[in-house]
This record gives C-alpha cells, structure tokens and sequence, in this order.
C-alpha cells in the first residue's frame, strides 16, 4: 500500500514495502499506570479490509475492570486531593505532549479508516480540548460554589467535590477526541476513571494511555480498557465501587440497561448520545460539573 | 462532672403542667378528596383511606386514594396549565404566586402547625419552629430567583422541563411540599405532589391555601394514596421529572422504573450520618448537639446523627452526660409545648424500629433507655441508645429512622473518618471540636453532602441539601436546587 512517509515510521503493521522491516506495536491495556495484557488472553483482531491485521486488540474481561476500578479507587484520595493548579498543568502536559504526537495519532486513526484530512482535525480538536479543560481545572469551582446567607450565626458555603470514580464508555465513532472529550472533565474535576475504547477505533486509545504516561498522571488516575462493549458494559455499570458512569453512544437499548444496572448502587448516570465530539460547542463546565457533588458546610460563626 | 446529687432534680421536684397547643382554630374535614385542576374532586373508583392521629390512634380524616386514572388527570391537568397559563406567565409573575403562598402559609402558620403534629406526631414545638416557617421561607426565597434564572447558570439558558412528579415522605410532609413544589414552580414547571400515605393532611391544607391565592387551576395537583399512587405517577408517559424523597429501596425501584424513559430525576434517599466528637469539643454544647442529631422529629429524619463517634478519651463522660440528658426528654403528646419527643409516625414505622431494638441486641449491643413514662395509646418509643457497636452492625449500617443512637469510639483522626465514611450512604455528618483548622480537615473529608460543624441539623431555603453514594443524586434549597428543574441549552 503506498504510504506518505511521514506517517510510516509507527504503524508499522502496513508498511511491510519499506526495506527496513519495522517493529511492530503491541497495543495493550493500561491499568494502573503500568501496561499489561488482558489477564484473559483474550483478543479481538482490528482488521483492514478483509485480511489485514492492524492489531490484535486486548479483548478486555470483567476482571481487567475490577482491576481497573481498584487501582482508580486507590488513586483517587490523592487524585482528588491534589492543588487545582496541579491536575491543570498535568492535562495542559498532556495536551504538549500530543501536540508532538499529533502525526502518529493522525496516521494510527488514518489507519482505521478516517479520511487524513478528517484525522488531523480530529488531533487537533484532541489537543485543544486538553487544553480547554486543563485551564478549566481551577476555575469550574469559582463558577459552581456558593456562599449561602443562612438565617443562623453560621457560615454557609456549597462547594463541588468529584464523585468518585467513574467509569466511561466512550463513543464508538471518535476514537481519540471522543474519548479525550469524557476523561478530560472527570479528572480535571478530581476524579479518577476507567474508560472503555471504541472498539471500532481502538488504536489512539492505548497510544493515548502513552501520552497520559508521560504527563505525569499518578498510576491509576486513568485507566483504559479495549474489548467488547457488549460483554463490559454490564460490569461497568453494576459495580459497586463505581460512583458515575458516562455513556457516549446513542444506543437506547444499551442506555436503558445502563440506567437499570446503575440503580443497584445509586450510580450517576450521564448519558451523552448524540454528540457532534468535533464541536467545540460540546466542551463546557457542565461537562465537570456532571460527574460532581456538591458539599453544603455548616462553619460556626463564634462559639 | 457533676455528681448526681449536686445536679439540679428537674424531674423529681418540679413537674411540667401540661401546656397543650389549642386546637380550636384548627379545621379538619371529615372527608378529603384530590386536588386536581384547582379543584376538589372525588376519586374515580371512590375509594379512601384512613389517616389517623399516631398519638391516639383516633382517625382525623377520610382521605381519597388516587388510582392510575386519577393520576392520569393530574397529569393531564398539570400539562395543561403548563402549556395555556404558567409557561406563557412572565416569570415575575410566577414569582408573585409563590409569595403570595409564602405569605398565606405565614398568616396560618399555627394552623398548619397544630395539624401537622396531630397528623404526623411531631411535637408541636418542632412543626411551630421549624417545619411551618422552614416551610413558607422556601417559597419566599424560590419566588425571587423565578425571573433570574439567567443569573443562575452561566453560558447557558435554563428552561423549564414541564410538568414534574413529585412524591414526598411522612416526616417532614409540609416542608417536603414546600422544597419540591417551590423550585418547581420557580423555573415554570407545573406539579403533580403525592403526599406520604401516613401524613396527606398538611398538603390538602396547602392545597386550599394555592386555591385561596388564586394560583392558576392545575399548576399544582395534589394525589392522595399508597405506594401505588406513586409507582402511576413514575410511569406516566407525560411526567417530564421524578422528584423522590424516600427510602434508598424505593429510590432503586423509581431508577429501574425510568431507566431508559428520558425523564429526568433528583432522589433523596436515606441516610446513616456519623456524629463525631473529639475530646477537645466543647462537651456539654456536643451532648446537646447529638440529643438534636438523633432525637430531633423522633430521629424519623434522614439526615439524622444516627451514629455517634466518640473519641476515647471523652467517651465515658460523654455518654455519661449523654444519658443524664436523656433522663430530662418529655416523650408525649405531640401537641404539649413542652415535649422533647412526639409520637412514632405509625403503627409500621414502630414495628420497624422495635425490630431494630432487637436486632442490636442480638448483635452484642448494650442497649439504654430513658426511663421515662409513655402514653398508654398511641405508638411510641423511648430515647435509646447502643453502646459497643462494631462497624459491620446492622444497627450501625443500615437506616432505623428511629430515635435509635449507635455509639462507636475513636482514637485518632483518621479512624473517626474511615468509620464516618463506612457505609453507604453519604447525607451528612456532624464534627464537634474547638479547633477551626480540624473542623475544615473533618468536613472537607467526609464524602457527605451536608456537614455541620458544632450543630447538627439545621436548614435553611438558601443552603443546597443533598447526598453522597447511595443518599440520592441531585439538591434541594439554594441556587443548586434550580438545576433539579431546569433543562440547560
């Protein structure tokens, strides 16, 4: 297949013409910052046209959720308790370090079958978006908090404080900037996620996961799972040491059993269908303050 | 301490005379039919319930039990008045009625007070104090925000999401009313309300009030019945909005219910608040502070200081001072001004409870109560506590909505949080220490949506209520209440 070169040194699958034969990517889960194999040994093969193999996809199981989750729940106190300004650099890291990326991940998502054109936009949405919630990180609090005028000698004041951990199905059709679009608000906010690749797209998940890895995310802040949808999400949305859920397709059936599974543990639900991912209009702090509690404190006043 | 002897013997020397609120002036009817379309009409099958006084067990009133056809009204009526009046209303103006309502519920506030103790058995101090002003605060305070809802959520316009079905508990019945149908009607929704089946008087009271204010014919309907009054207005395809109060239980079922329905909802469910006192508190103000934590409304209150956590070294003092107090709570006639501690709301409610007494027993507990005398009709129980308890007690775990205090001890910080934030459910807490800094340490860790600090339970219109976990999504007062009933684009 003839190729641009700029775009063959990392998907080195396709590029088998090339006299140097190029080392190929194993695209692996990652959990807890570190990057393992499905403990299952299960795989799914992402293919080009009808024989191509691109990648042999970890099929992610139930447990490399519940792996996922317990690394998430770990992270999360630190997470959570880390400076605003702090976790605001680290997605701005992020945002740099796939700007100089952005040619890798145009070529992995040209790869799967996204026009070049499209891809690039697609990157450079991505990076923009990091940018938009990392300057985000220290301002949503200002805009959400109040300070109530209670009738007693107390002082009265609603801050938001991050749910928990989340878990995120993210869309189907946009493989990177859809996912960047639901992690970013969940952990600029302080939470910690796990988030479930497209399976269609799955390729600048994990390379994402790369770039997280490299912006100094603490281990376990997030995680990303590929596999089946249709086996992950009943455990994504029933496990009890979850607090949210995100679901960025517009499939209903899968909403509603979504919706049902939640109530065993009084999930927060947040469905996103229908989104246009490469609209900016879809990025707003309402995006965080989505998968966030808020706190009302009673401070005496006196004695 | 003070021994014994030096204390002042309140309760053997002095008695209380009785001080009875008069009820002359209050008006039951004998018969109450549903409040549909601004009027009073009789349920379509005919059908009514009993509600009764759980001081006395005397019956009060025959109350009409909508069935899914009567709901079906409702609903219809409430669209109506949506789409032909409240919705074409300039928001000012909805803000008009909602005063009117605040300043109608303040001229008969000793009114609404007397019934609601003599329906739901809370003592009249609690339902003179706290409920009935509590109660018309909320609507004076939502009728301002209904023309600034722009100032509410920035970058985005709020609309209304139609009509909302709302169905509120035994505890708190007016007040309940009040913070479900206030910001509802605040953002231009009309309402359907379904009063608790133990205390429908107070909002078929409010239902005449909104009829007496010349609000308009269907904005606010009001559905009498059981559980299964309920479960018709969670399913009808024409309610936009679920607004629950209740039960963690009953929350999952209305979850199930509207999944996959595109309704939108806000849940207050149950809770379980950990009261944490350190040694270096202000002892007595503490004592006080969790004798109103779990002793406030008969501890039927979700919010509740139903878990004490008692640094070690205070420990003994403090449940000492702890029981002594107990010893001076008038448990009684809901209507004498100088009870502590009214009626068990229902016959049900105090089997549940009773239960509770025996399961913690069973579970090692060392169960005190005061000695104090009951009524020989009526359903009541006395002020009880559990010392000993472990962290997977079932007394310590799961909601009693009794006046029922499970008491666990503590030695470092870290402990009293662990064990605070060990259970599922997150509604609130309480911290009790005379430093500042530890104060904002405690609250800001507590994975809880209301915490107080050197009180406990107090509320206010302009202050958001909510849970954590399992205790529900969404809030209630304040300007974070107005999300729960506006769409935002």
């Amino acid at each position: 297949m003839a190729r641009r070169k700029t775009s063959s040194k990392s998907n080195s699958l396709s590029s088998r013409s090339v006299s140097r034969v190029p080392v190929a990517k194993t695209y692996k889960l990652y959990i807890d910052g570190k990057f393992p194999r499905s403990e299952s040994g299960r795989y799914y093969s992402l293919r080009r046209g009808d024989t191509r193999v691109l990648a042999n996809v970890c099929r992610g199981s139930r447990k490399d959720f519940r792996d996922a989750v317990v690394a998430a729940r770990n992270a999360c106190g630190a997470w959570s308790r880390s400076s605003a300004y702090l976790r605001g650099q680290i997605l701005y890291r992020a945002a740099e370090m796939l700007e100089g990326r952005a040619g890798q991940f145009a070529a992995e998502l040209v790869l799967q079958g996204v026009a070049r054109r499209r891809a690039e936009t697609e990157v450079a949405a991505a990076i923009d978006r990091l940018v938009y919630y990392a300057g985000w990180a220290d301002k949503y609090q200002q805009v959400f908090s109040t300070v109530n005028p209670v009738s007693t000698s107390h002082f009265n004041f609603s801050v938001l404080e991050p749910t928990g951990v989340v878990a995120i199905i993210a869309p189907e059709t946009s493989g990177l900037l859809g996912l960047v679009s639901n992690v970013a608000p969940a952990v600029a906010g302080g939470n910690t996620c796990i988030v479930l690749a497209s399976k269609s797209l799955p390729l600048c998940a994990i390379s994402f996961a790369e770039v997280l890895h490299a912006s100094d995310f603490p281990a376990g802040v997030i995680n990303v799972l590929t596999g089946l949808k249709e086996e992950l999400i009943e455990p994504f949305a029933s496990h009890m040491d979850v607090n949210a859920v995100v679901y960025g397709d517009a499939d209903a059936q899968a909403a509603r059993k979504i919706q049902e599974l939640a109530a065993d543990n009084i999930k927060r639900v947040i469905l996103r269908s229908g989104v246009d991912w490469n609209s900016a209009a879809t990025q707003s702090p309402y995006s965080i303050s989505d998968t966030q509690e808020t706190k009302t404190t009673w401070h005496p006043i006196g004695s | 301490m003070a021994s014994p002897e030096s204390k002042l013997q309140f309760d053997t020397d002095w008695k209380y005379s009785a001080a009875p609120e008069s009820t002359d002036h209050v008006r039951i009817d004998r018969q109450y039919e549903l409040f549909i379309g601004g009027q009073f009409v009789a349920p379509r099958a005919r059908q009514y319930f009993e509600t009764i006084n759980p001081a006395n067990e005397k019956v009060l009133a025959r109350v009409a039990r909508a069935d899914r056809t009567d709901v079906d009204r409702a609903v219809a009526a409430a669209r109506r008045a949506y789409e032909r009046s409240w919705s074409k209303l300039k928001p000012a103006a909805r803000g008009k009625y909602l005063y009117r309502i605040a300043r109608m519920l303040q001229e008969r506030a000793r009114e609404f007070a007397a019934i609601e103790s003599l329906d739901g058995g809370k003592p009249i101090r609690e339902s003179r104090d706290i409920d009935v002003p509590l109660a018309a605060a909320h609507f004076f305070y939502y009728a301002g925000w209904a023309d600034k809802l722009e100032y509410a959520f920035p970058g985005r316009r709020a609309s209304p999401l139609g009509v909302a079905g709302q169905i509120i508990p035994w505890n708190f019945p007016l007040l309940m009313a009040a913070w479900k149908i206030a910001p509802a009607l605040a953002c231009g929704n009309t309402a359907v309300l379904k009063p608790a089946e133990t205390t429908p008087l107070t909002a078929l009271k409010l239902a005449e009030l909104m009829r007496d204010v010349d609000l308009p014919a269907g904005v606010v309907n009001i559905v009498t019945g059981a559980g299964d009054t309920g479960a018709a207005l969670v399913e009808h395809a024409d309610v936009d909005k679920i607004a629950f109060t209740g039960s963690t239980e009953v929350g999952r079922q209305i979850l199930r219910r509207l999944a996959g329905t595109g309704k939108h909802y806000t849940l207050e469910l149950g809770g379980k608040a950990a009261n944490i006192v350190f040694a270096d508190a202000a002892i007595d103000q503490a004592v006080e502070g969790i004798v109103n934590g779990i002793f406030f409304n008969q501890g039927h209150v979700c919010c509740a200081g139903s878990r004490l956590l008692v640094q070690e070294s205070v420990a003994d003092e403090v449940i000492a001072k702890l029981k002594e107090r107990m010893e001076t709570l008038i448990v009684g006639d809901p209507l004498d001004k100088n009870t502590d501690i009214g009626a068990i709301n229902s016959a049900a409610q105090l089997e549940k409870i009773e239960q509770y007494l025996r399961i913690g027993q069973a579970e090692g507990g060392e169960m005190y109560q005061s000695s104090c005398s009951l009524p020989a009709t009526g359903y009541w129980c006395r002020p009880t506590l559990f010392s000993g308890m472990a962290q997977s007690n079932r007394v310590v775990q799961e909601e009693i909505f009794g006046p029922v205090l499970a008491i666990q001890t503590f030695r470092s910080f870290e402990e009293a949080l662990d064990k605070a934030n060990n259970t599922p459910y997150g509604l609130s807490g309480g911290v009790w220490t005379d430093k500042g800094a530890k104060i904002f340490k405690m609250t800001r860790a507590l994975r809880a949506g209301v915490i107080w600090a050197n009180t406990f339970n107090k509320f206010d219109p302009s202050a958001p209520f909510g849970g954590y976990k399992e205790s529900g999504m969404g809030r209630e007062g304040g300007l974070h209440g107005l999300g729960a009933y506006v769409e935002l684009r």
